[in-house]
């Protein structure tokens, strides 16, 4: 394990650069432990200040130190979309494995399920559903409902390794030692699909991160947790940007941009590594 | 002939399956919460004032009838569909009377535009540079545009429309930010109202097409760099075939009908940021008729647009489909 990580970071820039990007994301979030104000205080600082120092991200206009609402905001973004991710992971795992052993009648019913979901445009639905919740949305809600309607583009790729795996000689080795179905798919082939399931995984935390941001600054979900979408939520109802205070808007754009970007290269070198003919390519050229 | 039979058939199956979780999905979510949008709609009402008891009454049972509540889950279960079938999904309550159907008619060829426009030049776009940086891997400004697509595709549309809204709105304003055409001006089919049309439709076409490009030229790049392996490139090249000629009809030829595929399978994807675009640039289509009916507590027009995008973009991906055929002959002969 150690030795792939070094070989990555040693030939595979776009892995280097993530991993440090994440850290430097994830460290901010860590901060959030130490914070001196709780997250939902307001008029603790005076509103309104320019970076500078012991205020070094600014103060908005509701009193609040950006640096450390920050801190709360880029925790609760993260464990977000690790949920969403996480939740979605078992269903595409799931489905995925089934529908590539199972194959015939099952496959085809899963897969015309899974491309279903894979088309119908989940934004109008997401509004829909805050619509009808209004204030009973929540945190979780929102991060169940996500993980309902976000795992089929995962399950489609796992699926197609799964039924490579199917024709491979040890699963016909298990087949007549007697393992079942189940025993199969957790024990013999779970363990070759992980890789593309943890480069799936950072492109799933974007995605659900992004539907996050986007839901929350509109004000379509629980406008009480701070996140980095609510944050922006609230800048724009104070038109924070016509009132000149840039930096509330300034440094949680920045703060996302970075965490997608560190996410989407982690999942772009996973990728590359996984396929041993982009990896060779690396490595001799 | 009967291979595309088949393929025609497995289309048209898929297509109504889509339709049918998709319009099942917004009866759940509309049916199965606990919260009643006709007593959230009579709250909203009598806010301001004090109303009668009667007339609360009269409201209630014509609010229930409006929007199909009506009777034993089964029977509503059935209206809603009847309703979704004759595309009618009553008045609107924010802009009374109003039928919602008019209003999302009136908003459709503006998303219609904005996406067919962005969604071209994107794909055409993206998948020729893809080509081109798969293809010629020495040269230093296709890799230099492969960076450039790697940092914008996993932003958010929301964010980048965001950031392109600030430049072009505060700290250099060239362009409008806002409006599908300008202000108090005829709509009439002449140079000046075409200039301000493709004016205006500017930023978010070009804030669509930011986030979409990357996608389609990394998929494209890749594909390209594995055909380029294949014998009978090899052989071409050894045959003296012109390198345009491999490029154009050996290696993108062949690359470009996974990304047919994939054009189809994202368009739900694209969709949802062309409704995120719309609303910050206050662009008149589908996308700003949702999110300021949410705001104006407008159930009907809520979910009559939703059940509107997922039948549009369900006929859009079996179009798609059905121009497949043309492109990979092996559909045709199977």
């Amino acid at each position: 394990m150690s030795r792939v990580l070094r070989d990555l970071f040693r030939y595979n820039r776009e892995f280097a650069i993530g991993i440090v990007l994440l850290a430097f994301v994830l460290l901010i979030s860590a901060a959030s432990f130490v914070s001196p104000y709780p997250p939902n205080d307001s008029f603790v600082v005076p509103p309104d200040l320019p970076p500078s120092w012991p205020y070094i991200l600014g103060t908005t206009s509701r009193g609040q130190d950006v640096f450390w609402l920050l801190t709360f905001a880029i925790r609760n973004t993260l464990l977000f979309g690790f949920t969403v991710a996480l939740l979605s992971r078992i269903l595409s795992l799931v489905i995925g494995l089934v529908a590539g052993y199972a194959g015939g009648l099952v496959d085809r019913v899963l897969m015309s399920i899974n491309d279903t979901f894979i088309v119908i445009p989940l934004f109008p639905i997401l509004v829909l559903f805050y619509f009808v919740m209004r204030d009973r949305m929540s945190w979780a809600l929102l991060a169940l409902a996500m993980s309902c309607l976000g795992w089929a583009y995962d399950a489609r790729l796992i699926r197609s390794v799964a039924m490579s795996l199917r024709t491979r000689e040890f699963t016909e080795t298990s087949i007549f030692s007697g393992m079942s179905m189940r025993q199969i798919l957790v024990e013999e082939h779970l363990p070759y699909v992980l890789p593309i399931v943890f480069s799936t995984t950072m492109n799933n935390i974007n995605w659900s991160i992004g539907l996050e941001v986007t839901l929350s600054v509109l004000g379509f979900t629980d406008i009480n947790t701070p996140t980095i979408g609510v944050l922006i939520y609230w800048a724009n109802q104070h038109t924070a940007l016509v009132a000149g205070v840039w930096w509330w808007i300034l440094f949680p754009v920045m703060l996302v941009i970075i965490t997608f970007v560190g996410l989407f290269l982690l999942a772009v070198s996973m990728n590359e590594y996984i396929d041993p003919r982009s990896r060779l390519s690396r490595v001799g050229g | 002939m009967r291979g595309y039979s088949v393929y025609l058939l497995s289309r048209l199956g898929q297509f109504a399956l889509v339709v049918f979780i998709g319009i099942n999905i917004s009866f759940i979510v509309t049916h199965a919460t606990p919260i009643d949008p006709v007593e959230q709609s009579i709250a909203a009402a009598t806010q301001y004032g004090s109303t009668s008891p009667e007339a609360i009454a009269m409201m209630r049972q014509s609010l229930r009838e409006l929007y199909g509540l009506e009777g034993s889950p089964w029977e509503q279960y059935l209206s809603f569909w009847r309703r979704v079938a004759v595309g009618d999904f009553g008045p609107s309550l924010s802009a009374f009377p109003t039928p919602v159907s008019v209003l999302i008619w009136r908003a459709i060829p503006w998303t219609v535009g904005l996406l067919l426009v962005s969604t071209v030049i994107t794909w055409i776009l993206g998948n020729l540079l893809g080509g081109f940086a798969g293809y010629y891997r020495r040269s230093s400004l296709l890799r230099f545009a492969g960076i450039l697509a790697m940092a914008f595709h996993p932003i958010p549309y929301y964010i980048v429309a965001f950031l392109l809204l600030i430049v072009f709105g505060y700290l250099w304003p060239v362009l409008p930010i806002s409006g599908g055409y300008m202000m108090n001006m005829e709509r009439a089919f002449n140079l000046t109202f075409i200039f301000s049309l493709l004016k205006h439709s500017a930023l978010p076409i070009s804030s669509l097409v930011l986030v979409g490009l990357g996608g389609w030229f990394m998929g494209m790049r890749s594909l390209v760099s594995n055909v380029v392996n294949e014998d009978y490139v090899t052989y071409a090249e050894l045959g003296g075939v012109k390198r345009r000629r491999i490029l154009a009809s050996y290696v993108m030829r062949n690359s470009l009908v996974p990304q047919v595929t994939g054009l189809a399978m994202s368009l739900g994807a694209i969709f949802n940021g062309a409704i995120i675009t719309e609303q910050v640039f206050g662009y008149p289509g589908v996308g700003t008729l949702l999110i300021s009916s949410v705001h104006a507590g407008d159930y009907s027009l809520v979910l009559g647009i939703t059940t509107v995008s997922i039948l549009a973009v369900s006929t859009t991906v079996l179009l798609i489909d059905l121009l497949y055929p043309l492109l990979d002959p092996r559909v045709r002969t199977v």
